[in-house]
């Protein structure tokens, strides 16, 4: 489905990727682990489309497709879809219009009919109860005055709405108490699909104990410095990321 | 620039004397002397500074009158409304009674040409017209004063409350580049009376014509009244107003100005708060693309104690367009516990549009409450990526944007079918506009 190869890119002249390759096929659940700085959220950005981030090297395929050829809207109709980390207010756009509007214009990429305004509420009103999400905040401005929980409840009630391909959750459980993390990643993997898949970066390992990923990485200065299963994230938890930079240094003495 | 100035007095002095009653005939000619002592504006003078109307001069003005195109009831359909609200239509600046409905006589309102008026018994607008619109200071207004001949009388009786809104539709038509419509409106809310006016200005030409038109509104104790404008003339003219209101006590203004069209549009919307008790709320909104220039000039004047004004005003400004805001606020010696509020915020989408924004508070009352903030900024551009990272497109996420920081002003409208006009208006004004 998502195929990385020896990436690089940077914003302003500074290299952050630096030769990160990752294969994701449908079905499976991804982790990206790192420290601060080490290329997390400029790896979401250069996904999603961001205009800062400049891609100096590799490629990205997504379903065959070019991906780093297309626009955000263009990856977003295809099947990509980012939970923000900082989730954006957007007063004055509301947020049923806004989302409604969203849906549309993916379905319509897919060939699908688009939604009247009542199909759609019904549609909202299903995928409420998968976030509990309390609905009179979907007739307020975007995430105007929402709490940081509500906030990220509702990207990924956006998630559950947009139904993407792949989803990539961008520090998802920063800022999010033990029970909102537990109703956020209960709707993550509600959503989970034989034909979805799902990249979840993260610095630390709780959000992993509910959204259990098939694959973790560790992604160090730009590049994945280690792969594994599920658990390298509890070993990493138990000896910190210093533990993985030594063995890249030890192996590279041989 | 004397000579440009004789002759653009001299291009209306032939106008028809009919609308000419005595006691206004006397108001006529000291507005004359008026205007030719103040002079036609120059960018050297402080209440013009931003705002170069001299090009004004260099069409050949003359009086327009009826007599290019024929202009039928489908060319104006898609200015009215709503069919069932009573509708005034000016064909280059005359009134076209075939084109007009009227509002039915129980609804308490009355409607007219003010030609009209004048030619009968002009008696009931004896103490208002003319009588508040200061042309003392403004050449324009001296000059609207001095050569009006039409424009639209509106009058709600004490009390009356009429279900529809009364729609004064001005259009230019002529083919011949200066044609000029000195537009004259007199619009008087009774006592307690719950009014509600709309004038649309519009083009049915692409040819360069200029406006220039007053309009006094009269605000009787506890009056209703909201009073929108809607500029939307072609990009070759020029466009030149005054909205003076006069409110009495525990009245209450609404006043909207929204301004799209012009190459050169000056706004000056004014209310006199000349009672206790007395609310104004100035809304409005300009949308500059293009080498457009709109420019507003408020004041809203506290005379007395206990009033309150609003003051809303929103700007988008694309491509070399230039937006000025100029919010006068006076609150006189007398006027304590005055509560009066000023904002304007501009957004400008491209790096050769301007803005100038001013607030100008005069303030001689110890008791009172003044605010006033300006804002200038760009398209957000992290949420112009959240919105395209749902799919929505660049030109889509831009419009909502644009649409959002319209809002505020479009919804204080109470009226539905303005607010549905605006919003189609705004959906396709910018969509040339880089992100």
């Amino acid at each position: 489905m998502l195929e990385i190869r020896n990436l690089s890119a940077g914003v302003g002249g500074k290299e952050i990727l630096n030769g990160l390759s990752l294969t994701v096929n449908p079905g499976e659940v991804h982790a990206i682990m790192g420290p601060n700085g080490s290329g997390k959220s400029t790896l979401a950005g250069v996904l999603a489309g961001r205009g800062e981030y400049e891609v100096t090297g590799g490629s990205v395929t997504f379903n065959g497709a070019d991906l780093l050829e297309m626009k955000p809207e263009e990856r977003a109709r295809a099947g990509i879809f980012l939970a923000f980390q900082y989730p954006v207010e957007i007063p004055g756009v509301n947020s049923t219009v806004f989302l409604r509007a969203a849906l549309n214009e993916c379905r319509k990429a897919r060939h699908d009919e688009e939604l009247d305004s009542f199909e759609f509420l019904t549609l909202v009103k299903e995928k409420t109860k998968l976030l509990e999400l309390d609905t009179t905040l979907l007739s307020r401005s975007v995430n105007e005055g929402f709490s940081g929980g509500e906030k990220k409840r509702n990207e990924i009630f956006q998630m559950a709405v947009l139904e993407p391909t792949l989803a990539i959750l961008d520090e998802t459980d920063s800022g999010l108490d033990i029970d909102a993390l537990k109703v956020v990643a209960g709707g993550v993997n509600k959503l989970r699909r034989p034909d979805n898949a799902t990249l979840v970066i993260t610095h630390y390992q709780r959000l992993l104990n509910y959204i259990v990923p098939d694959f973790v990485h560790v992604l160090v200065k730009g590049r994945i410095l280690k792969s594994g299963g599920k658990e390298l994230a509890l070993e990493l938890e138990a000896r910190g990321y210093d533990w993985v930079l030594e063995g890249a240094a030890n192996r590279n003495h041989d | 620039m004397i000579d440009a100035l004789e002759k653009s007095l001299d291009a209306f002095a032939s106008a028809d004397p009919r609308v000419n009653p005595p006691w206004l005939k006397s108001i006529r000619e000291a507005a004359r002397a008026r205007a030719r002592q103040t002079g036609f504006p120059n960018t050297r003078q402080e209440e013009w500074r931003f705002t170069n109307v001299a090009p004004l001069l260099e069409l050949p003005l003359h009086a327009a009158a009826q007599n290019g195109r024929q202009v039928s009831a489908r060319d104006i359909e898609p200015f009215r409304f709503a069919p069932d609200w009573p509708c005034l239509v000016f064909v280059d600046g005359c009134f076209r009674g075939d084109l007009s409905s009227l509002p039915p006589r129980e609804s308490g309102v009355e409607a007219d040409s003010l030609r009209t008026r004048l030619n009968g018994n002009a008696a009931e607008l004896q103490n208002d017209l003319a009588r508040h619109a200061s042309y003392d200071a403004n050449f324009f207004t001296a000059l609207n004063t001095a050569f009006f001949q039409d424009g639209a009388y509106v009058s709600a009786a004490d009390d009356a409350k009429p279900e529809h809104p009364v729609h004064l539709l001005f259009v230019a038509a002529s083919d011949k580049p200066g044609a000029t419509a000195q537009t004259r409106n007199l619009i008087l809310a009774g006592r307690c009376s719950e009014l509600k006016v709309v004038e649309t200005y519009a083009s049915l030409t692409a040819a360069p014509h200029v406006t220039n038109a007053v309009t006094e509104l009269v605000l009787g104790p506890g009056a209703r009244l909201e009073h929108c404008r809607l500029q939307n003339q072609n990009q070759a003219s020029f466009h030149v107003a005054t909205v003076q209101a006069v409110q009495e006590k525990d009245s209450h203004l609404l006043s909207h100005s929204i301004a799209t069209g012009a190459r050169v549009a000056r706004n000056q919307i004014q209310t006199l708060l000349n009672a206790p008790g007395a609310v104004a709320v100035l809304n409005g909104l300009y949308l500059g693309r293009d080498d457009q220039l709109i420019d507003h000039h408020t004041v809203v004047d506290h005379a007395m104690p206990n009033c309150e004004s609003h003051e809303f005003y929103n700007g988008v400004l694309a491509d070399r367009a230039h937006g000025v805001f100029n919010g006068k606020i006076f609150v006189r010696r007398d006027a304590q516990k005055t509560n009066a509020k000023q904002t304007n915020r501009n957004l400008v989408l491209s790096e050769n549009a301007i803005i100038d924004t001013k607030p100008q508070l005069e303030i001689f009352a110890d008791d009172v409450k003044c605010t006033h903030g300006a804002t200038v900024g760009q398209l957000d551009h992290e949420a112009l990526f959240y919105l395209r990272s749902r799919g929505i497109s660049a030109a889509g996420a831009r419009q909502m944007l644009i649409r959002a920081f319209a809002g505020g002003v479009v919804e204080r409208i109470t009226m539905q079918p303005v607010r549905e006009r605006l919003d189609q208006l705004l959906a396709g004004r910018f969509d040339h506009a880089q992100a």
